[in-house]
């Protein structure tokens, strides 16, 4: 046997797994064909949120955060956590009455929130544009520089660097042609799932953002507008909403962009454009700021916004970890925690069955 | 000879010279990196952006690429 775990895929998700695993005294392989963390995990923002677009998302979410809170004291500078709070705006009147029913919901669920008015607002974030209504801020949300937090969750772990070819039950066949067995075997390769199971509902849905140059002070808190929801539980083709987070260097990341059926890696300009012009619409300052990079990346998208998380079906030592969409860097903790609870067996915080693949009918054996 | 300042003093510099050879003159870095160390040029022609001042309070100016002008206002200050 290899190790008692093998888990193919060294993103957030994969990492946070090995550590989990490894804290059970058990011996974790971690196969990555590229870099550590270098796949979504370095593309996206590295935020750390509670969301509720559904009650299983929100248990998730809060989970993965409870989990994250009891790390951040033994994280190194690297990781660059900070607990920056995540402040939704409310544009308009509409949006701040729309947001207020969330309130009571996070406080009854035991998240700390607050409602602002508008003089709050802009004495929380006086870069905002003026005549915005109100926004709602949940404190306890955070940002970490996500690779890094990868290849720190990661140690311990053994690393192969290899491409898989093929997945069996509780094996894997190396494209070299070598086989690792394993106790446990966890697939955690992202918006790649189908490639080794081409049944799962996952997809790749394309991001862009960029970054500017250090411009400490000019944003205090992971800002997104209130219409980042239609943005991102939407399912249309393309859309942009406004989010931006400022790094402890003092730059500023700005995005969001969504896209399905973009299957290339390049830089849109007009989804750059696009996304730029949003965020200005917000925080006038940004456009004369320097942006000093942009990128993409793939999130691993499913239907109903939930990742799978369990028995891979047919197998009994086979697990999956994958489609974490947009909040893989959150939600990679309680992917970890619930993986490790199935495997041995006991009841854990989290409804497992939220979660299995077994949800989709077709991916039922 | 264009008068300019720098951080606020005024020093005289002579004509054609880059902001970021005026800067060197003066026994300045730039600007502080991160992790707070001095910084300064290093490809001289708008490559590696580490001549990076604020110049008229426009921040992350390339020094390299700018000839002083009478009463420009230079500032190393910036992070």
């Amino acid at each position: 046997m290899t190790s008692d775990v093998v888990v193919v895929g060294g993103g957030i998700v994969g990492a946070a797994c090995a550590k989990a695993f490894l804290k059970q005294g058990l011996s974790v392989t971690i196969v990555e064909r590229d870099l550590i963390g270098g796949g979504a995990t370095a593309a996206g923002m590295g935020h750390i949120v509670v969301m509720d677009d559904s009650e299983a998302q929100f248990a998730l979410t809060k989970r993965s955060i409870e989990l994250w809170d009891e790390l951040v004291a033994t994280m190194p500078d690297e990781v660059e956590y900070e607990r920056s709070g995540t402040l939704w705006v409310a544009a308009n009147e509409r949006e701040l009455r729309a947001v207020e029913p969330k309130l009571e919901y996070y406080l009854e669920r035991g998240v700390e929130a607050e409602l602002l008015d508008g003089r709050q607002l802009y004495e929380a974030e006086p870069g905002l544009k003026p005549g915005m209504a109100g926004g709602f801020l949940v404190p306890g949300d955070a940002v970490i520089y996500a690779p890094c937090a990868a290849a720190w969750l990661n140690r311990g772990a053994r690393v192969i660097r290899a491409e898989v070819a093929e997945v069996d039950d509780g094996e894997v066949l190396l494209s070299s042609g070598e086989r690792l067995s394993c106790q446990s075997l966890i697939v955690a390769t992202g918006a790649w799932a189908t490639e080794l199971f081409s049944r799962l509902p996952v997809k790749p849905r394309k991001g862009h953002l960029a970054i500017t140059d250090r411009y400490p002070g000019a944003v205090r808190h992971q800002l997104i507008e209130l219409g980042y929801l239609k943005s991102a539980h939407g399912n249309s083709t393309e859309s942009v909403a406004f989010n931006v987070q400022p790094r402890k260097t003092g730059q500023l990341l700005i995005g969001s962009s969504r896209q399905f059926g973009v299957e290339h890696s390049r830089v849109e300009p007009h989804m750059i454009s696009k996304m730029l012009a949003r965020a200005v619409e917000y925080i006038p300052a940004l456009a004369d700021m320097s942006v000093i990079r942009t990128w993409t990346g793939f999130r691993a998208a499913t239907p109903d916004k939930l990742p799978i998380v369990g028995l891979c079906p047919g197998y009994e030592r086979t697990w999956l970890a994958t489609g974490h969409e947009g909040l893989g860097i959150t939600t990679s903790m309680g992917t970890a925690e619930l993986l490790v609870d199935l495997i041995q067996g006991r009841a854990g915080v989290l409804q497992a069955d939220d979660f299995g693949a077994e949800r989709f009918p077709h991916c039922r054996v | 000879m264009p008068r300019i300042k720098i951080n606020g003093v005024l020093i005289k510099v002579a004509e054609n010279t880059s902001v970021a050879a005026a800067v060197m003159n003066a026994d300045l870095a730039s600007r502080v990196s991160v992790s707070m160390e001095p910084r300064g040029p290093l490809c001289g022609m708008g490559i590696c952006f580490e001549c990076r001042v604020t110049v008229n309070g426009v921040r992350h100016e390339r020094g390299c690429l700018l000839k002083v002008v009478e009463g420009m206002q230079v500032s190393t200050d910036a992070v």
